[in-house]
């Protein structure tokens, strides 16, 4: 899907309301009738520094990331530090230019507003050569100007679009309508005016490039523009959950921020804490007293929950918490995605443990797989993780609204009403049998009481414990313990084969060859296997998204029906295939990595290499990513 | 009709009640004064009129964690330090239960010295009980965050060169509006004060003097003690914080000086406890949120409904 597509990267500096530009930019265009897909790049900063986002969009479905882009808005950075080339950070007025060139494609067009780019510095990223070379359309304008005349100079964004507009030959009046909806008053007609006069005058600009908006028609239904975060919360309150508990922490903070504005909405409670700890903790004590309940946090605050994970694991607390994974070790990079924490969220906390782990591979995957973590909590008394990554999290595309249109489910699982605790087991001294070895149904659940509740008192303890909840270290005892809170893992896995699976197929099923992904990248992948087919490749992809328990049947058959298979994914150890050989215990042999972790999430083309890479038994070119071949090679 | 009727039934009880069938008999040592908590609670419950299925008592880890093992209630034995952020999200999930929180020195002024500030800045609506034997016990013997200065255990050979914390003035000044220090060898006050602090409509603190007779065998056993409030010799208002910064101030200092001082030493019944604050701003529900689970003609809100509009 190279051919009629757009991709427009707006950059400026943090602070300068790059992100809600590219969200409004990307809202137009999906209104127009455009399929539309976001990529976002920003530093750890509060004011400055280099950022940008991308707008993809085509008349077909787009979903993900493209490879590099064909138009730039290259606005100022108004809190550039240092404009002194060589200065640590070098020069971060020029940067929103400079730091954009190597990834703009042949032909692509270029806009910068030159109100706030100095000419001299310009002249330096020797502009005017390489747009010759790469057949570049360079357009230099006073968007600052523009804007201080018929607004104020914060309007130069407004005055970006519009320019856009014209060069593109867009229709404006989906913008207007956008600023419109978004503003009133005062603010709204300078916006307004700003869109107008910009748009009039490079209108009356000559211009010679090709690049043209695509051909759009209406969309069949209404569509929404969302991110994994705004899907991972829908999800949560769709399934009931009315309590949430966080600490901030990036890119952790969207979910607990979103969570925090809808849920008095909804007569739910959400608590900002002193802590992780704390966090998940709370989580706990909602989730014992009957409420549906969540926490989560990213990587490091991840760690501080490991206790409280435990706990939950053992007393049989139901809760889910989610994981955004970010660049580590320890502080790392805090605004760059990678998927390294896959280990540490199936790991950690001590004991033998049972966890359900969800890595969803797209938004409409973040909404679905996280009301089934909270179902399965809930059900099976365990706790359910979520983990996705800082690109999911941060990504805007369309999808159909009747998508959301569910029932809600307010279930709280395997809890006992008074009339069915009074039938229940109770201990001779009046005690609720808690945990029982055997539960009446069957199943490994034993069903559970909530404080308040006439004859339902029990303890719960991370101590070992009999049914009653006491603590005890009978070797009997323990065993059956034991044996039923991990069994529980062989019901889950059960459960989730008998609904449809989480694990997505893509390609032609006799493919030769394989690409095994997991989480975020699963649609780049997808684009990828497009290609390769195209090119001639025999290739298919599977996107998996049970961590724990595994969908060994799942991925064994699969990885039988090819020849080799590469395991693409964002970290520097390939931890989901080590996950995948420890699950499996073969094809060792089959497996190969395409490993890329220097922040920037993989684009198609990157894949295709990496891929390309593998069957030829070549050194990789690409000095951003890493190939490891199987074992035995 | 609630789907917990054991709360606010308003049944009498007596404190037998509140004894486990299960573990009757306590397996604390001979003579500690963890025995001394466990009565004064139990005697408690039937005063002010509490039965074991509306009380829900979270607890720490270490010898007092094990409080709930022999006390018959709704209990939840957390990890250590964390009892108290467990217990305020069962308060806020359901305000209408009876939440006590109980954990050691360690728990509370040591490990989980962060929540125990900041359930107290909140002024959650609960009990916080914190067994203070001036010792870690369970783990035989090291100092722990009340031992004095000097204090010499295996894993402070020389003696501590840390001072130790001051409990009462931690409490005030994180914001605690009931604060209470009695000892297990005074159980008629302890009883009281417990009582008091569960009617209390905030954070009430109580510092407990849980002597140890295994590990901390050189220290006093809290006697002779003096009830500030009995005593001719004190005299200050429990309604004014400077007053009560100052006799707190006094008391934990005498305690190192072999001098044993309790009683009330905060009360501050205005300020609204947290659940009602969140209430106040809307960001809690009038109705106990636990209730709606079970609630079968609740109409639960769907994001389709309420939230996708402005994504469009």
């Amino acid at each position: 899907m190279t051919g009629q597509e757009l991709i427009w990267r707006i950059a400026g500096g943090s602070g300068d309301g790059i992100d809600s530009t590219s969200q409004n930019f990307a809202k137009a265009l999906m209104r127009s009738g455009l399929h539309v897909f976001t990529h976002r790049h920003y530093p750890s900063r509060i004011r400055g520094g280099h950022t940008y986002v991308e707008v993809r969009a085509s008349q077909e479905d787009v979903r993900s990331r493209g490879d590099g882009y064909n138009f730039l808005l290259a606005l100022g950075d108004s809190f550039a530090r240092n404009p002194q080339e060589e200065a640590y950070y070098g020069n971060e007025e020029l940067k929103p230019l400079s730091e954009n060139l190597d990834d703009l494609r042949e032909g692509g067009v270029i806009v910068y507003d030159e109100g706030l780019l100095d000419e001299d510095d310009v002249a330096v990223t020797e502009l005017e050569a390489r747009a010759e070379e790469n057949d570049w359309h360079v357009y230099p304008l006073d968007l600052r100007s523009i804007a201080r005349e018929h607004g104020r100079e914060v309007m130069r964004n407004t005055a970006g679009v519009a320019a856009t507009a014209a060069l593109l030959d867009m229709d404006l009046s989906y913008f207007e309508e956008l600023i419109e909806q978004n503003m009133s008053g005062d603010i709204m007609e300078a916006n307004l005016d700003v869109l107008d006069q910009a748009y009039e005058q490079v209108q009356e600009m000559e211009h010679e490039h090709e690049l043209r908006i695509p051909e759009s028609e209406p969309h069949d239904e209404d569509q929404v523009l969302l991110s994994g975060s705004n899907a991972i919360t829908y999800g949560a309150l769709d399934e009931g959950c009315r309590f949430i508990a966080g600490y901030p922490m990036t890119p952790w903070t969207d979910v607990f921020t979103l969570m925090s504005q809808h849920l008095p909405k909804f007569g739910g409670i959400s608590e900002q804490v002193e802590d992780e700890i704390a966090a998940a903790a709370l989580a706990l004590g909602a989730s014992h007293t009957g409420v549906k309940a969540m926490s989560g946090s990213s990587g490091g605050g991840f760690a501080l929950m490991s206790e409280p994970l435990g706990l939950a694991e053992m007393t049989e607390t139901p809760i889910v918490l989610v994981e955004a994974m970010r660049a580590g070790p320890s502080t790392g990079m805090p605004t760059k995605p990678e998927q390294a924490d896959l280990e540490h969220v199936l790991y950690t906390s001590q004991g033998d443990s049972a966890r359900v782990v969800f890595a969803p591979g797209n938004i409409r995957e973040c909404y679905d797989q996280t009301r089934q973590a909270f179902r399965i909590a809930y059900e099976y008394q365990i706790p359910s993780i979520v983990v996705y990554d800082q690109k999911l999290q941060g990504e805007l595309r369309n999808v159909d609204e009747s998508f959301f249109d569910r029932q809600p489910n307010s279930d709280p699982g395997s809890v006992l009403t008074e009339e069915e605790i009074a039938e229940a087991a109770h201990h001779s001294s009046g005690k609720f049998q808690r945990f029982l070895h055997e539960p009446e149904d069957g199943s490994n659940v034993s069903p559970r009481s909530v404080p308040g509740q006439e004859g339902g008192r029990y303890l719960a303890t991370g101590n070992e414990h009999n049914p009653s909840g006491h603590i005890s270290e009978d070797p009997d005892n323990r065993i059956a313990q034991m044996n039923r809170r991990l069994d529980k893992l062989d019901d889950i896995r059960a459960d989730l084969d008998e609904n449809s699976s989480h694990q997505t197929y893509y390609g032609p099923e006799d493919a030769d060859h394989g690409i095994l992904i997991w989480g975020s990248h699963q649609d780049t992948a997808f684009e990828a296997v497009d290609r390769l087919n195209d090119a001639g490749h025999s290739v298919k992809a599977l996107g998996v998204s049970d961590m724990m328990p595994y969908p060994v049947e799942e991925v064994s058959e699969w990885l039988e029906s090819v020849d080799e298979a590469l395991v693409v994914e964002m970290n520097a150890s390939g931890q989901f295939r080590g996950l995948t050989q420890k699950e499996i215990g073969r094809f060792g042999p089959k497996l190969s990595s395409l490993l890329k972790y220097n922040g920037n999430p993989f684009e198609p083309a990157e894949i295709v290499e990496g891929f390309e890479t593998s069957i030829d038994g070549e050194e990789l070119a690409a000095t951003n990513m890493k190939y490891v071949p199987a074992a035995g090679d | 009709m609630s789907a917990f009727s054991a709360i606010g039934n308003e049944r009498e009880t007596e404190r037998d009640e509140f004894t486990p069938g299960i573990e009757p008999q306590a397996t604390w040592c001979p003579g500690c004064g963890d025995f001394g908590v466990l009565k004064a609670l139990k005697q408690a419950m039937p005063e002010v009129g509490k039965n074991p299925d509306e009380v829900a008592l979270f607890t720490g880890i270490g010898c007092s964690g094990k409080l709930n093992s022999y006390f018959n209630s709704y209990g939840f034995h957390t990890i250590h330090g964390r009892e108290l952020p467990v217990a305020r999200a069962a308060k806020l999930a359901n305000p209408e239960l009876t939440v006590i929180a109980a954990g050691g020195d360690g728990d509370n002024y040591g490990i989980g010295g962060n929540h125990f500030m900041h359930t107290a800045r909140e002024n959650h609506d609960m009990v916080s009980i914190v067994f203070n034997n001036e010792i870690f016990g369970l783990t035989k013997g090291q100092t722990s965050p009340t031992s004095p200065k000097g204090h010499k255990s295996k894993t402070q050979p020389s003696g501590s060169a840390k001072s130790p914390i001051r409990p009462l003035s931690l409490s005030l000044t994180s914001g605690a509006t009931y604060v209470a220090r009695t000892a297990a060898v005074n159980p008629n006050q302890a009883k009281e004060i417990i009582a008091e602090a569960i009617e209390h409509d905030g954070f009430a603190h109580i510092d407990f003097l849980t002597q140890c007779p295994t590990w901390n065998k050189d220290a006093k056993q809290y006697v002779p003690y003096t009830d500030v409030q009995q005593s001719d010799d004190y005299d200050f208002d429990v309604s004014n914080r400077e007053e009560a910064a100052e006799m707190m101030f006094e008391t934990e200092s005498k305690l190192y000086e072999g001098e044993v001082l309790t009683g009330r030493y905060y009360v501050e019944d205005e300020r609204p406890s947290y659940g009602e604050e969140k209430q106040a701003l809307g960001e809690a529900p009038e109705e106990p949120l636990a209730e709606r689970y079970f609630d079968e003609d609740y109409q639960w809100e769907r994001a389709a409904d309420e939230l996708l509009e402005h994504h469009k």
